[in-house]
């Protein structure tokens, strides 16, 4: 899979990091070169590695979970062997290093304040003036003499190749999307074929991102059962059921807008995600309701809550997404902004009558 | 998936006079938009560009312009509530 997705970013500010580079749990010895000792880091990813990459993807942490800038070395390289650039986001970094067993290279660890490559190219952090900052601060010259840096592919919105050469001599070649693509990058002599170059959103990234989305999901979740709570008064009678007719299709819709969305992305009608999202949100208040047993009344109104909640969370799926513009994400949000909160209005509104009407 | 979105594309202009057909935009497209023929680049696929705006960054004689942008709703809703271009950051729902 890709590894860094648009938003699998780390935030910043990073957080202190404490020690030297050699205090990482990854480094394993040195190297030296041009007189000084640069860390050497293992290629073999640890359970705690693993467990630290699935437990951001959850967003625990994801703010300061970073390596320390600068150089490093991967095996035994000498003054002839590849530069690897990439960000300090440690899900960035282990990506590569874990790649990179039985190559002998150097990674050049920029500052991008724990934010992946993607990210930090477009915020400019993984950029010309850091790149250069960071030849400079490791002496890169004195280390390596071919004169040329392995960018990732997608660290190019934030890096101009022409400008580096102005800046430092050095020429900056753009290796593959992802980082497994490396290994066949290196052994064909830098060269990428069409598959290496283009950024794909499978199944798996866009589930890998899913989580996040799902935290940050939560908080509807208190709206949602107070909502629930007072859609069931009176205290009588079938109170808890009518609590969970109603809390069912909403919490629902967390997860439809959350987790089943991205997993149909590609197969919802329509280029906007917002329209994509009412089209599962219909489905989903739909079928929710019926299932719950609510009468012809509910069921719209329920609907018309439910279809702008899925809507709004997929919507925000844009930026998790690997294909979306600006221009495209303000056409969407100025035209579906008042649409969904129209029809959320609509919907307790028409929940609220149904309840008076004795239903 | 090779999607095309809402106005995809719509700001990527390029100058056939200007450009080289030297291929830095073909190696940093990351959706294979570009390809070099006849020694002039050529937009192949508008509607799979995303704006990233790599291409024009690397251009080695300025031929592309694009104005490139975050394709996040939640980065263009934070620049309306508090103003400003759209970007990642300010907005603590996602990335720093």
């Amino acid at each position: 899979m890709r590894q860094e997705t648009s938003c699998g970013c780390g935030v910043g500010p990073g957080g202190p990091l404490k020690g030297t580079a050699f205090d990482q749990e990854f480094v394993e010895g040195s190297v030296a070169a041009d007189g000084i000792r640069i860390p050497a880091v293992s290629t073999r990813l640890t359970r705690r590695d693993i467990l630290g990459g699935r437990k951001v993807r959850w967003d625990m942490g994801r703010m300061g979970y970073s390596v320390r800038p600068g150089l490093y070395a991967v095996g035994k390289p000498g003054s002839g062997s590849p530069v690897l650039v990439t960000a300090n986001y440690k899900l960035s970094f282990d990506a590569l290093r874990k790649e990179l067993a039985g190559i002998d290279a150097w990674i050049l660890v920029l500052d991008t304040k724990g934010i992946n490559v993607w990210c930090a190219a477009g915020k400019g952090t993984f950029g010309t003036e850091e790149l250069l900052h960071r030849i400079a601060a490791v002496g890169l010259d004195g280390v390596v003499s071919h004169g040329t840096l392995i960018l990732p592919q997608l660290g190019a919105s934030g890096v101009s190749a022409p400008e580096v050469k102005k800046g430092s001599g050095f020429r900056v070649v753009y290796g593959p999307v992802r980082a497994a693509d490396v290994p066949a990058f290196l052994a064909a002599g830098m060269k990428k074929d069409d598959a290496m170059r283009k950024v794909r959103f499978d199944l798996a990234d866009r589930m890998a991102v899913a989580p996040v989305e799902l935290r940050h999901a939560l908080p509807y979740l208190l709206a949602f059962l107070a909502a629930s709570g007072l859609a069931a008064v009176p205290f009588s009678a079938g109170y808890a059921w009518r609590f969970f007719s109603v809390f069912f299709p909403l919490f629902g819709s967390l997860l439809v807008g959350t987790m089943v969305f991205p997993a149909l992305l590609p197969y919802l009608p329509f280029q906007a995600f917002c329209l994509k999202g009412a089209v599962l949100g219909i489905l989903w208040g739909i079928g929710s309701s019926l299932a719950m047993g609510l009468g012809a009344l509910q069921t719209a109104a329920v609907t018309l809550a439910v279809m702008p909640v899925v809507a709004y969370i997929a919507m925000n799926f844009t930026g998790a997404s690997t294909y979306t513009c600006q221009t495209g994400a303000e056409l969407e949000v100025r035209r579906g902004l008042i649409p969904m909160a129209a029809s959320l209005v609509l919907g307790i509104g028409l929940f609220v009558a149904s309840r008076a009407m004795g239903a | 998936m090779n999607a095309h979105y809402l106005r995809n594309g719509l700001t990527l202009e390029l100058s056939r006079e200007a450009c080289t057909g030297c291929g830095a935009c073909v190696e940093v497209c990351p959706h294979a938009v570009f390809a070099v023929e006849g020694g002039k680049a050529r937009i192949l696929d508008r509607a799979a560009c995303m704006e990233c705006g790599a291409c024009a960054r690397n251009c080695p004689v300025h031929a592309l312009r694009v104005k490139a942008g975050v394709g996040c709703a939640a980065a263009v809703i934070g620049s309306m509530l508090r103003g400003g271009a759209p970007s990642c950051g300010r907005d603590s729902a996602c990335c720093g």
